[in-house]
């Protein structure tokens, strides 16, 4: 399969009062066309910052510092502002969690629709690009009728599809979904989670999929990254990281999981808490929480080993 | 085991607001039905679990439970008598008595009092224990919730602190006055996966220590499965489904437990949904839908539960659901 992204020893900072976080700390992660990768960690461990540098939308004073990030070859991590601008929207779009926070209340579904499109393309007129609305929009089970409403006549599941469509308009190519179904309720998110299996489909989709939900990525994901404490920890396949997860930090976060269908009489904790970023204990950033930390592990900072065809950074298959 | 507290036919509308224009041509009052209805009762030491999804009434039926609202109609009886006739002084006893643990562990502590002094007002405003022997009573609650060491995070400010023991700080603030009853509304739903299941088993060995007992909200069935000993499911201000944990969830009898449940996302990638999922969301609750309220999205639906409003009916050992089928399809 050909490889749509890929990002290469990628380094995020963001310089603060107190020091320098450093959110993503050598990253490396590739895309394959077509597919669903679920990016999966807790809160603060650089999911979303990597999601948002690979369009650079990283809010100051958070900066891209090293790194490569190639989108069919074109390095967006050095590109020019203007190259970057047609990129976004026409080759690779992103949703949010917060549909509400991410639509204009003052304007119609409509206008913002044909805003989107206009800027990227000034010379088409007005009815045609209501009627790639319309289209889009038909796609997602949504009456066009629905153009001429305000985001606050919706609710959260219709703007979360509306959003998607706002994506979707330009066809891109590589979505980023950053907790899409975070604010939306379970049937909601089931029914937003079978959309988006169609939509992959129908549009040639390939996704980046940012959760915390494993189950969501389960459902949807082909392939998984594990992420902790701004690195990588593991990534593989969805069926072989759920069936035989290597890394002690994604053994850890499965078993916490609680699963409705399993009759597990209790749920497994991980003692501790996620490392500070400002100052990120030596060696590998998990060792402090790992039940199986070795002596190396405090020292020198473990590398992409390869296993089974997965990659996993731990010492432990070095 | 004895009956700790009982809700009958607990109501509560809330008007809303109106516009001049409304007033003007004087339109008719409108409500909210938030809570419409409802009735249950807990049993001492058991956890009962108040599941759905947002906007079902679920947190409004948890803080009428605590009278921190006044009802439009309905009881809870709690010693004999409803706490909605309780005098103020027996209010103030009963609050010792009940305690509750919101969900955001940021907005429930004052950012200008220390660790030890939020878990310790209580304990001032209820007259229960001054000076030293209040500070020894807080420390020896803070090993028992995991703060430790308790002499350093006792002087700490609450932004100090991590989230998951910020969270132990509300829960060791609601236990300090030795409560029988806790609500624990949505008490894990803004923490991680890791910090989640720490907070749930310790709410768990809480319970035995402390010889609570709980009612449980919460939107999230997978997390219930590991506290509750019986559920109740909520659908816009109604109880649909009540009975035993293992019972609803293994054999879910109302229509809409059985998709809430399917819904839920399974972490195995090799589970795949077959139950089928409704289009459209919940209807609003201004004017909910005549007959059974899940009817315009139920997929057994026929042409009575659009008329008729089913009652809750005994189905099996201490499983109630209000739904016109009864699980005969």
């Amino acid at each position: 399969m050909n490889t749509i992204l890929e990002i290469r020893n990628l380094h995020v900072h963001f310089p603060i009062n107190i020091g320098t976080v450093r959110a993503v700390q050598g990253v490396d992660l590739e895309l394959r066309q077509g597919e669903v990768m679920g990016l999966v960690g807790e809160s603060g461990c650089g999911k979303s910052t990597l999601g948002f540098s690979i369009l650079r939308l990283l809010r100051p004073p958070g900066e891209i510092v090293e790194g490569e990030i190639l989108y069919h070859g074109r390095d967006l991590a050095r590109m020019e502002e203007k190259e970057l601008l047609s990129l976004r929207g026409n080759n690779i779009s992103m949703i949010f969690q917060d549909p509400l926070s991410s639509l204009n209340p003052l304007f119609r579904i409509d206008e913002q629709f044909i805003e989107t499109i206009k800027t990227h393309d000034p010379q088409i007129s007005k009815q045609e690009a209501f009627d790639k609305a319309a289209q889009v929009l038909e796609s997602l089970g949504i009456s066009p009728e629905r153009l001429l409403e305000y985001p606050h006549q919706m609710s959260g599941g219709m703007r979360q599809r509306i959003m998607i469509g706002m994506a979707l308009v330009l066809d891109p190519d590589l979505l980023i979904a950053d907790e899409p179904t975070t604010s939306l309720d379970v049937i909601v998110e089931a029914q937003f989670l079978d959309l988006l299996n169609e939509l992959r489909k129908q549009y040639d989709l390939t996704i980046l999929l940012i959760t915390h939900n494993l189950g969501v990525v389960a459902q949807l994901a082909d392939r998984i990254t594990v992420m902790y404490g701004g690195t990588i920890a593991e990534t593989g396949d969805t069926c072989s990281i759920f069936d035989n997860p290597l890394h002690p930090y994604t053994q850890g976060l499965l078993a916490s999981i609680p699963n409705i269908k399993l009759d597990q009489p209790e749920l497994h904790t991980m003692e501790g808490a996620p490392p500070d970023l400002v100052d990120p204990p030596p060696g590998c950033v998990f060792h402090p929480r790992c039940p199986r930390v070795m002596d190396v592990c405090k020292k020198e900072s473990p590398k992409n080993f390869r296993k089974d065809g997965r990659i996993v950074r731990c010492w432990l298959y070095g | 085991m004895a009956e700790l507290l009982k809700v009958e036919n607990l109501k509560k509308h809330f008007p809303l607001q109106k516009g001049f224009l409304d007033n003007l041509f004087a339109k008719e009052k409108r409500f909210v039905r938030a809570v419409d209805g409802v009735s249950f009762s807990i049993r001492k030491g058991e956890t009962l679990g108040l599941v759905g999804e947002s906007g079902c009434g679920k947190t409004t039926t948890g803080r009428l439970v605590l009278r921190l609202l006044e009802p439009t109609s309905g009881k809870v009886i709690y010693g004999g008598k409803s706490i909605f006739s309780y005098s103020k002084e027996e209010m103030r006893r009963l609050r010792r008595n009940m305690q509750v643990i919101f969900q955001d562990p940021f907005a429930s502590l004052s950012p200008r009092m220390t660790i030890g002094e939020a878990i310790g007002h209580p304990l001032k405003i209820h007259g229960l224990a001054h000076g030293k022997d209040a500070e020894r009573k807080v420390m020896d609650l803070m090993e028992k919730v995991g703060l430790e060491p308790a002499s350093f995070l006792y002087h700490k400010y609450p932004h100090q602190v991590s989230g998951g023991q910020r969270q132990r700080v509300v829960i060791a603030r609601a236990l300090v006055t030795n409560p029988e009853f806790v609500v624990a509304d949505e008490p894990i739903a803004m923490a991680d996966v890791s910090v989640r299941s720490m907070i749930l088993e310790l709410l768990i060995r809480l319970k035995q220590e402390f010889d609570l007992t709980y009612l449980f909200i919460t939107h999230d069935l997978a997390t219930s499965k590991y506290i509750c000993d019986r559920v109740a499911i909520m659908y816009l201000g109604k109880i649909v489904e009540i009975g035993p944990l293992k019972e609803v969830f293994s054999k879910p009898v109302h229509p809409y437990t059985s998709t809430l449940l399917a819904a839920v996302p399974v972490p195995d990638p090799k589970f795949r949904r077959t139950h089928p999922i409704p289009k459209g969301e919940i209807p609003s609750a201004i004017n909910p839908p005549s007959g059974c309220r899940f009817h315009p999205r139920c997929h057994r639906a026929s042409a009575d539960c659009s008329r008729e409003e089913p009652p809750l009916r005994e189905v099996g050992e201490e499983h109630w659901v209000a739904c016109n089928l009864r699980g005969q399809w």
